[in-house]
């Protein structure tokens, strides 16, 4: 168990806690970027949250639901999300405007472990919507460049439109320390210049991997982790150093509701994030 | 612990001092059903002679229903109505020790107040039992109970030993003193240790819990479960009656024609098909044999990795409970290979027939 706490609202962890939407823009047909700050100023400077930690957001009369932070420590005060319109919360955030109000709780779950990766080769592997937890880890890479050694990020989505931050992450590929690779499955576009197919049809573009000192990051669909797992363990990268970060339904995050547990852990307090061994060591994970 | 003596004539006069400014919740007979506990209003109604209730004492913190919150367009304000001083009187020991285990899951990391509110509000007053044909809480060695209760009672037949388990229990005792009796004689011990010996002797029902975590590991891929699936009804009703689960959703009620909204928790069900499925319509859990086994994981391995004793109190519940004959009893002596005759093993048969 690994959750520091760190609560909004310490009497009770389930209050939710009023925070407005200071910009909201579409990233794709169903995905929208939600910059949100917590209305009370004093709690929203002292909201402290690590990379790939998630929040519960909650709408007045359609629920709530947790959704990974896609900001950065590293920038405070604004909290970022990449939603997906997939159900009764996520269809009501897409009907509110800038300034409105919503209730927000967290943050919750173990995230990275920052600390440990801190001095390594980080191998950041992204898929679809695997882009809302690891855009996190990578904006908290490039802000303390210094404290990593190679950064290589491999990026793919269905098709250019699907893309999420396509734009910043071709704008990406012009920095000298960070190695960018971006896929789609498909380029019905006849205009996108970076590679065609899946997102394991980048790592052959990778060179010279040292695999004690990598770090591996995956993020993406359900349908993802098994060819990409493999690939990683072709490169020979310790399995405890191959992280993934699950998603899972939740009616809490807190330990209580059930609904996220798996084996005898919950996905709210020993997740989301779990390594290769934790995968093989325990049923039902992917 | 203090141990004293009250004569069976004493208990209405005590019980009915305690409650006079604090509701009294106690087993009482439904005709046709079984026995449950209730709010009392007339101490005639109290039936001690009781094995299980049909829903196990979590509905008196926790109801199957209940609101965390009226929320208004920026505000959120807090609900904790269903919490009300209480005594709860009759209560077994496989059930002291199922708010035991409830006590540690909603500490646990975050402290649910919705829980722990209605708990610290909530006297127990324990009482003794005597097991039948599905009690298992001698495998559990839930049948004794050191910890959880302000008062126990002991039926010794013409008296009670109370066993007073608390500061607040040693209270409720200094209400009305002069109806206990402080000397324990000698044959008040001895009609305890017979008492004790007879109730143990009379166990019908053994598992044997430790084996079950290496088994369940084993036995994973075992056609055991896929019979289990076959059968299952994904009712929810194990769930229900299990004083051990405690897994809820949470829904907002709003208001018609108000920006205003009730956040409503009840309990659900991990045998129910949505239960993890998410939004999006992937169901990480769709086979209800998949489901059973995240049900058995946490009752028959999991806690007893953790804390080295089974989240099973042993209460018989999903036993006299499940329509299919899907309880711990019946899918343990399977895992430890036994045969067991029972309704999913003939109804697997006909089904692949």
């Amino acid at each position: 168990m690994s959750v520091e706490k760190n609560e909004l609202n310490p009497n009770n962890p389930f209050l939710p806690e009023p925070a407005r939407i200071v910009r909201m823009y579409p990233l794709t047909d169903d995905v929208k970027f939600f910059q949100v700050r917590i209305a009370d100023m004093e709690k929203a400077l002292a909201f402290k949250y690590c990379v790939g930690q998630f929040a519960m957001l909650s709408v007045l009369g359609a629920g709530e639901a947790p959704f990974s932070i896609s900001s950065t420590p590293s920038r405070p005060g604004l909290l970022e999300f990449c939603i997906r319109k997939a159900g009764t919360v996520t269809e009501a955030l897409f009907k509110l405007k800038e300034n409105d109000l919503i209730g927000i709780r967290g943050p919750y779950g173990n995230g990275f472990p920052v600390e440990k990766i801190k001095g390594k080769d980080v191998l950041i592997v992204m898929g679809g919507l695997g882009v809302a937890p690891l855009r996190s880890v990578l904006l908290y890479c490039l802000d303390n460049r210094d404290q990593f050694r190679r950064v290589i990020l491999l990026h793919g989505a269905k098709k250019p439109s699907e893309m999420i931050f396509r734009e910043e992450f071709l704008d990406l590929k012009q920095r000298e320390d960070l190695e960018c690779y971006l896929a789609v499955d498909e380029d019905d576009t006849k205009e996108w210049k970076e590679n065609v197919g899946v997102v394991t049809t980048l790592f052959p573009k990778i060179n010279d991997i040292n695999p004690e000192n990598t770090f591996s990051l995956v993020c993406g669909p359900p349908v993802m982790y098994k060819f990409v797992l493999k690939e990683l363990v072709k490169l020979n990268i310790p399995k405890d150093q191959i992280l993934m970060t699950l998603e899972r339904r939740m009616k809490c995050g807190v330990g209580k509701c059930g609904h996220c547990a798996i084996d005898y852990i919950y996905t709210c307090l020993d997740g989301p994030v779990f390594t290769y061994w934790d995968i093989i060591h325990m049923r039902e994970l992917i | 612990m203090r141990v004293i003596k009250l004569s069976k004539e004493n208990l209405f006069p005590f019980l009915e001092v305690i409650s006079e400014k604090t509701g009294l919740w106690a087993p009482v007979r439904k005709p046709n059903s079984g026995h449950v506990f209730k709010e009392i209003d007339d101490f005639a109604q109290i039936d001690l002679d009781y094995t299980r209730t049909i829903l196990p004492p979590k509905k008196i913190f926790l109801p199957p229903s209940f609101n965390m919150f009226k929320a208004s367009k920026n505000n959120y304000e807090e609900d904790f109505s269903h919490v009300s001083p209480k005594i709860l009187f009759g209560i077994h020991p496989c059930d002291i020790h199922g708010l035991l285990i409830m006590d540690r899951f909603y500490s646990y990391v975050f402290d649910d107040p919705y829980y722990s509110k209605a708990r610290d509000n909530t006297l127990i007053l324990g009482h003794s039992c005597w097991p039948d044909e599905n009690c298992l809480c001698k495998s559990t060695n839930t049948h004794i109970v050191e910890e959880g209760y302000d008062l126990f009672f002991t039926d010794l037949k013409d008296s009670y030993l109370v066993w007073i388990g608390s500061s607040k229990g040693d209270d409720l005792i200094r209400v009305k003193a002069e109806l206990f009796d402080e000397n324990i004689a000698e044959k008040d011990i001895q009609n305890f240790i017979q008492w004790r010996e007879e109730r143990d002797e009379a166990f019908q029902t053994e598992i044997n819990f430790s084996a079950m975590p290496d088994l369940m590991e084993l036995k994973y891929n075992d056609t055991l479960w896929e019979k289990l699936g076959d059968a299952c009804l994904a009712c929810g009703s194990c769930t229900n009656v299990c004083p051990t689960c405690n897994c809820y959703n949470v829904h907002d009620k709003p208001a018609l024609g108000e920006d205003s909204s009730q956040i409503v928790r009840c309990w659900d069900a991990c045998t129910l098909e949505n239960y993890s499925e998410v939004a999006g319509g992937e169901n990480f859990r769709k086979k209800r044999s998949d489901r059973l086994k995240l049900w058995y994981t946490h009752k028959l391995q999991a806690y007893i990795s953790k804390y080295g004793k089974p989240s099973c109190v042993g209460c018989g519940r999903c036993i006299a409970t499940c329509p299919v004959d899907i309880n711990v009893k019946t899918v343990a002596h399977t895992l430890d290979g036994d045969k067991v005759d029972s309704f999913w093993n003939r109804f697997h048969e006909e089904v692949r027939k």
